[in-house]
């Protein structure tokens, strides 16, 4: 117990006198947040729109008053011509252009109908599509208060509901997939590189040839790393309690066991890799496309899997992020108990025992 | 009981392609300072991690304190001390870190045997605090060679401890070794420094996985055959071209300042033919001596046979 100990420490002066090591370990989750939560947000705020209204009656006023007053939108000017608007969708000055027609009140009193026309520049899509999303609800709200006292014959309103993020927050997806990210990278890369880094010193050779067992020695490049982790779990927590305002719904403890379990999943991987490479440089490779392509592409985190073509959908229930990614998920922002997780846990444990069971096998006790 | 016994060990890599060790017997007696020497690819740091239960070997088999290398690996690596070739120690960690861990690996303290490493310690001593990487090629080997010894064990494995060492260092560290063997420890050595063999109790030469010899030096340069002769003069290039152009040559290698030559058999004195051959052909400052053998002599000669 007292060599376990030893040996750990020893991993620690490792990771504490290698200043860059140490940077990179505890400055990614900040890193990280930030450059998600403020620089990559999906959502868009303040969107430059012109709006042009030649009819100025006082619903085209109201409807203006209203885009103009919520936060997606601000209004550069407030007339242009056709060909003005062109000539500043192709400047890129704007993204979007609404016009209302001349008579516009007048047609709809008269003909119960009345037009606006919304220009998005769609070639950028996704905010095309945001930016129209936004504003048809903006007058679908308009028209409902204005209807509120005429009882029409037929109507069927959807009544939407987002449910756990009804702000539409990109975080709420981010920061899951965040935790996957962070921790497959630190257990995988560090242990990988620490195994690997003996061997190459030829320290490797000693600890096989000392009464220190095999065993030992991985459980003593396991527990640094995974500490390490921990205060990353709480640091991305925390981060994003305090600054993106991300509340965690379910239960706390849950979602620091579930974590424990995912940095072991990630350590056995570590191990793997170690065993299977003999120079940092290739166990750095290997770490990486390990971890960071499945955790980006086939988590679930940044592409909806659902959209997937069918084979990448197979592929994605072996990568263990995803499972860790649905779970964190659902306790964080759904608040859900372990009986709603249970299923994916069971596989993330089954993945672990699978990972450690063949690492540990195929760790060797000799040099070949 | 032997120190150390190899029956009939072979060792291949790459699938058997690349023989490393050929079908070696021999042994060890307890309490003896035994050297391997032999150039790189000899075969030496195979049979120490053969010895070391680090290599499983093809065929054979061998002991290490009368335990088997492959069924009782596990007590063999209690016993036993390892200083591998490519050894260097935790670069970022100070010398005592270093020592206090490897002592704590191997279940003892820094305290319990510091008798033992105490002459080699002291040295190094005054750099505790300094970490490994930043001491030099001499106290690099010290610190390493008492990690080795930190556990007291019965059968110490160095392997090419001082390449890489200055001069003088290695001369300590020779010195250590010696009383180390005082001290009843088993100490296998390997080195591709011919000179070092003469500090042995007993060497084994070694060439591409098989010994050429197996003796103590004094009976390895006894068995020299012929006589040898070290020559000079001022132009050395051109005498080593024209001696081995000599008919009566039989080999003939730079040798320091010198040149060796032997001659053919059945011409037993032609030393002075030989000189006036030379000088003829516009030597001066000519030296010709008869020499006693020296491992390196007995090492090429083996190595023609």
């Amino acid at each position: 117990m007292k060599q376990l100990f030893i040996f750990v420490r020893k991993e620690f002066y490792h990771v504490f006198r290698d200043r860059k090591t140490l940077l990179m370990l505890f400055g990614l989750p900040i890193a990280q947040i930030v450059l998600f939560g403020f620089a990559l947000t999906t959502e868009i705020k303040n969107a430059k729109i012109v709006v042009a209204d030649y009819s100025k009656d006082i619903v085209s006023k109201q409807i203006i008053d209203k885009i103009d007053a919520s936060r997606y939108f601000d209004i550069e000017k407030s007339l242009m011509s056709h060909d003005q608007i062109e000539a500043a969708f192709k400047e890129g000055k704007i993204k979007m252009a609404v016009i209302f027609p001349e008579n516009f009140n007048k047609n709809l009193l008269h003909t119960n109908k009345a037009q606006i026309q919304v220009i998005a520049d769609a070639s950028d899509l996704n905010t095309a599509v945001t930016l129209t999303n936004y504003i048809s609800s903006i007058i679908g709200d308009y028209q409902q208060q204005m209807v509120k006292n005429v009882v029409l014959p037929y109507r069927i309103v959807p009544e939407i509901r987002m449910l756990y993020n009804p702000q539409l927050k990109g975080e709420h997806t981010f920061i899951p997939g965040m935790m996957a990210m962070i921790m497959m990278l630190v257990c995988v890369m560090m242990t990988a590189i620490s195994i690997v880094k003996e061997k190459e010193l030829g320290t490797m050779e000693i600890l096989l040839v000392s009464p220190f067992k095999p065993l030992m020695v991985i459980l003593s490049k396991f527990v640094p790393y995974l500490i390490i982790s921990l205060v990353n779990v709480t640091s991305i927590l925390l981060l994003s309690w305090i600054f993106l305002h991300l509340p965690i719904k379910g239960s706390i403890l849950l979602l620091y066991a579930v974590s424990l379990l995912f940095i072991i999943t990630s350590l056995a991987i570590g191990l793997l890799i170690s065993i299977v490479s003999q120079s940092q440089q290739s166990a750095m490779f290997g770490s990486l496309m390990a971890t960071m392509l499945p955790t980006l592409l086939l988590s679930g985190f940044m592409f909806p899997i659902e959209n997937m073509p069918l084979p990448l959908q197979i592929i994605s229930n072996v990568v263990p992020s995803k499972w860790f990614y649905i779970i964190v998920k659902d306790i964080m922002i759904k608040g859900s108990g372990f009986g709603a997780i249970w299923k994916e846990t069971l596989i993330l444990v089954g993945m672990t025992v699978f990972l450690l069971i063949i690492s540990l096998k195929k760790f060797k006790i000799r040099l070949e | 009981m032997k120190a150390v016994t190899l029956n009939n060990i072979t060792k291949t890599y790459n699938k058997g392609t690349v023989l490393a060790v050929d079908n070696l017997s021999f042994e060890v007696e307890k309490g003896e300072l035994f050297g391997l020497i032999g150039p790189d690819g000899a075969g030496k740091s195979t049979i120490f991690r053969l010895l070391t239960t680090l290599l499983l070997a093809d065929s054979g088999t061998a002991t290490v304190d009368g335990l088997d290398i492959v069924k009782d690996f596990k007590t063999i690596r209690k016993k036993v001390g390892y200083m591998p070739g490519k050894f260097s120690l935790y670069q970022d960690l100070t010398v005592e870190e270093n020592l206090n861990f490897f002592a704590s690996i191997f279940g003892t303290t820094i305290h319990e045997n510091y008798e033992l490493i105490k002459d080699i310690y002291v040295q190094i001593e005054p750099f505790k605090t300094r970490r490994a990487g930043k001491l030099s090629g001499g106290m690099k080997q010290k610190l390493a060679l008492s990690c080795a010894l930190i556990h007291k064990p019965s059968v110490l494995f160095l392997d090419e401890p001082t390449t890489g060492v200055d001069t003088v260092s290695r001369k300590e560290f020779w010195q250590m070794l010696k009383r180390l063997k005082e001290q009843g420890i088993t100490i296998l050595v390997s080195t591709p420094y011919m000179d070092e063999a003469n500090l042995c109790d007993r060497i084994a030469l070694m060439q591409s996985g098989k010994i050429l010899s197996i003796d103590t030096p004094a009976n390895i340069t006894k068995a020299y055959d012929g006589k040898l002769y070290a020559i000079r003069s001022s132009s050395m290039h051109k005498l080593l071209i024209e001696l081995r152009n000599y008919e009566f040559t039989e080999s003939c290698f730079a040798f320091g300042e010198y040149l060796h030559i032997t001659f053919k058999k059945d011409h037993i004195d032609h030393t002075n033919a030989l000189l006036s051959y030379l000088k003829h052909n516009g030597h001066t400052n000519l030296e010709l001596k008869t020499i006693e053998p020296s491992i390196e002599d007995c090492f090429i000669q083996l190595l023609k046979q």
